[in-house]
Parts: structure tokens; sequence; C-alpha cells
């Protein structure tokens, strides 16, 4: 009786039969694509698996050049579970970039961009931008070697850009060279620039998903489907994923812990065999095939541009791919999805084995 | 769930079994212990992660506090024992005391009153004389006190 008196004083509050009527309306549609439907909630499970470690790494990192190494260092060493914390920290990083590819190329093929879904592809073309600067500025923060020279080749390019690049490379550097005050700035973007941006888009993304409900292939539009309850039947499956996930993420950082390297030396070379994150490779081994020159202009710079300009068209695909009916424009966008995917499956593999 | 012959649920009507209860109780019996052990696998790493490791004290039992020649009668000075602070007091008749720096009272940092000729501490007006011993103001226990030996041009401080 307490709880039912309880429950009714915060209803009339909060409105959360409401909320609660909502939850039992939502259903998700049940065909052979359905797996797909799983990626955007692992991704958005994994980014709380970064937020909380990453609150817990916070309790004893040190953000300057002196201290960083070290307190990561003392970390992994002497703090109870710090190597769990830490392995899981980059792990899940990682699958969430992973995961969050899997969504985005699984929703581009199926199509879930077409009207009225404009926006929530906008988002999420927003929130891969956000993830991937998430990984390059948390990439430095232990402050070892080969983030130094990660950064320093990262911000490099980004300065390679006409007009705009230098000014960039200042700003993201905060000064001409990488050195503590770019890691720095770097712990800010990571700590509280890009948390508050992911967690507004994040917002906005499972709002309009809630809003326009779950999207269908276009080969399904006006037939009958299948559906399945959201609470509890999608989400219990849901669940499974994510304990699966924790699983994962457990596994790996006890048989693969998260080298720390050695410690950032602005004046030693750069080690033999540096890569950048396998999330950059395809990018990273393009830019070493490009010839210095290409009909005049620099290789690099033509290279970099020509990333840009597909970065920029990601944003554009709903605006561009826009009727269903059109099946010719459909086909070129399967085509132009294959040979992206392709290219960056063929290109991450020749970055790793040569 | 009340499973009388006439309670039936639905799920068991779907599911026709002899010992429907005991079934479902062993099952759900499972899940709830698996849930509890992975939540306590997730919490019990965090809640360890959380309380911060000891830091090794130095074990430092001397150290040289200051030089003979740059402390004047009727002075005092802190010096560094091991991580925490020390006072290191010369009296006006010449004499060498030392303590911890730490106030009993708060754990401020306290200082030698060459007017009053006592240890004082700034924060609450707390007073030691020169045994270390708490005479004023708020502290509760005397200070902690060194043995001072003279080495050379060093004035050396260990614990007792």
């Amino acid at each position: 009786m307490r709880i039912e008196a309880l429950r009714a004083w915060l209803d009339e509050r909060l409105s959360l039969s409401t909320v609660a009527a909502m939850a039992q309306k939502k259903e998700v549609p049940v065909h052979r694509h359905s797996i797909w439907y799983y990626f955007g909630g692992m991704t958005l499970f994994l980014f709380m698996v970064q937020v909380v470690t990453g609150i817990l790494l916070l309790l004893y990192y040190r953000p300057s050049s002196e201290t960083a190494f070290e307190s990561v260092q003392f970390i992994i060493t002497e703090v109870k579970f710090g190597w769990l914390i830490r392995s899981i920290h980059s792990w899940s990083a990682n699958l969430m970039i992973a995961t969050l590819f899997i969504h985005m190329f699984s929703v581009f093929f199926l199509r879930a961009y077409y009207k009225p879904r404009e926006m929530t592809w906008l988002s999420g073309a927003f929130l891969l931008f956000v993830a991937i600067c998430f990984g390059f500025s948390g990439y430095l923060l232990p402050w070892n070697k080969l983030a130094f020279f990660a950064t320093k080749v990262g911000t490099e390019i980004a300065g390679v850009i006409p007009i705009v690049g230098r000014p960039m490379l200042r700003f993201l550097r905060g000064g001409d060279d990488v050195t503590g005050a770019t890691l720095t700035r770097f712990f800010g973007f990571h700590v509280a620039v890009l948390p508050a941006t992911a967690t507004a888009l994040i917002a906005i993304h499972v709002l309009l998903v809630q809003l326009h409900g779950m999207s269908v292939p276009p080969k399904l539009i006006g037939k009958p489907v299948k559906k399945m309850k959201f609470v509890p039947n999608f989400l219990l499956r849901d669940l499974i994923g994510w304990i699966l996930a924790i699983g994962v993420l457990a596994a790996l950082a006890a048989l693969f812990p998260w080298e720390l390297g050695e410690k950032a030396d602005a004046f030693a070379p750069a080690p033999a065999g540096i890569k950048p994150e396998w999330y950059f490779l395809f990018m990273f081994q393009t830019l070493k095939l490009i010839p210095a020159k290409v009909l005049g202009f620099d290789g690099e710079v033509l290279g970099i541009l020509a990333f840009n300009g597909v970065a920029l068209l990601l944003f554009f695909v709903p605006f561009i791919d826009r009727d269903p009916e059109n099946l010719r424009r459909r086909w070129i966008f399967n085509v132009l999805g294959v040979l992206a995917l392709i290219y960056i499956v063929v290109m991450t593999v020749y970055g790793y084995v040569t | 769930m009340a499973n009388t012959a006439q309670g039936m649920t639905t799920a068991d009507r779907e599911y026709p079994d002899p010992q429907p209860n005991t079934r479902r109780r062993f099952l759900d019996y499972l899940l709830g212990t698996s849930a509890v052990a992975t939540l306590g696998a997730i919490v019990y790493p965090i809640f360890r992660f959380m309380s911060p490791p000891q830091v090794i004290e130095s074990a430092e039992n001397s150290v040289v506090a200051a030089k003979l020649t740059e402390i004047p009668i009727n002075s005092g000075k802190i010096f560094k024992f091991g991580n925490k602070p020390g006072i290191l007091v010369r009296t006006a008749t010449g004499e060498f005391k030392a303590f911890s720096a730490v106030c009993t009272h708060l754990e401020c940092i306290v200082q030698y009153r060459p007017d009053t000729k006592q240890i004082w501490c700034a924060c609450h007006n707390g007073q030691y004389n020169l045994g270390g011993k708490n005479i004023g103001g708020p502290p509760p226990r005397p200070l902690e006190e060194y043995k001072v030996n003279t080495r050379g041009d060093d004035v050396v401080v260990s614990k007792s």
C-alpha cells in the first residue's frame, strides 16, 4: 500500500505512467535483418562503460606532461584492479568504434535514413565524428611514445588543409609543437567538451528513434511485418548482448592487457613500425601510398582533402539518396557503400601486414 | 505465484508440467544468483579501485634538519621529515628542540613565535610550550617530540 502511494505521488509529479505507456507501445520489427537493430544499443552500452571507467580513471589520472605517464603507471601497478579498469576503458573504446561502424553501415545498406529519418542519420554522423575525436584525444593521455608521435602526425595532417589548417593545428596543439600544453587541451576535450557534446547528441539521436519508431528495409515498406515488444522482449535480448560484452571486455583485458609503452620524449626518434589505431589505419596506409606529386599537386594534400570530401559526403547521404522509388540511385549507393567497405577492409589489412 | 489447481497462470497452462513450481523456482533461483554474482563481479573491482592504495611512507628515521649556521638563537625552522613536516627550534638558551610540526588539533602546520617563546598554531590559536606540551587553545595532545643531535655543522633529527 505504501509503495502504491509513493508511486502515485511520483506519477503525479513526473508522469511516469506516460513514459511507461510509451515504453509499452514501442515495438521492434522482426525480419531477416533484425540482427542489425542490436548494434545501436550495443554502441550505447559501450559508451556507458566508457563513462563509468573514465570517471574511475579520473580518480587517479594527472593531466600534465610530468605526471601523466607516471599516474597511468601508478593506476596499472598500484591501484587495486587498476589494470582491469584501464584495459577495459581502452578495449571498450575500440569495440565501441567497431560497433559504431557496423551500426552505420547497416543503417546505410538498410536505408534507414529515408524520410523522415534524415536528422537521425545526421546526429549519428556527428556522433561518429565525436567518437573519433574521443579516440584521438584519449590516445594521447597516457603520454607515451606512440601516442606522442600519433598526435604529432594526426595534428600535422590537420595542418595540411589549405587556409584553415595552420590555425587549426595551433589550436589543437596549444602552440606550434606537441607539448604539455597539447596534453592539457586534449584532456579538456576528452573529459569535458566531448562528453557534453556526445551526451546531447545521443539524447537527440535516441529521442528521434523513439519519435519515428524503428525503420524497416525498403523491401518491406507497406508489407505486414511481424513485431516484437521492446519491453521486455527486445530489451532482454539487448541485455544478454550487454552481459556478453562485459564478459568479452573482461576477457580481453585479462588476456591482452593494454600496453603502456615508454614515456614520451620530444627529443627521441620515432619508434620503428609506428602505426595509428586501427580505425585510422586505412587513411594512414592511403597517405603512405599516394605519390609525392599528383598532377603538380602535393599528393598528401590531395589525399587528405579526398578523405575530408568523403567525410562531408557522409553527412549528405540522406539528402542525395532520398527517393525510395529511384532504384538506379539506390543501386549506385549500394555499390558505393560496398566499395567503401572493401576499400577500408583492404587498406586496413594492408596496413597491418606491411 | 500461487499455483494451486484452481489458480494456474497462463504460462503454466501453455507448458504443462507435473511439477511446474519446483522447476520454475529452480530456474528463478539460478537466474537470481547469476545476476547477483555478475553484479558482484562488476561492483567489487570498482569498489576496490576507488579506495586509494597505501603510499609507502619513507622509512627515513633521521634527517639533516638544518645547518648550525642557518638557525639563529630564539628561532624555528620547518623541515621535511619523510613526507611530513617537522619543526626545529633553537631556544633563547641555544638548546635545540624538534617536534612534529603537525598541530594535534586539525593538522595545520605550527610555527615558532620568538615573542612568546612558544610554538603556535595560527589556524585556531593553539599553543605549545618548548617541551611540545599543549598549554593553550584547542589542541588535545602534545606534539610528538624528536631527538636532536649535532654532527659537525649538521643538526640531525631522529625519531626516538
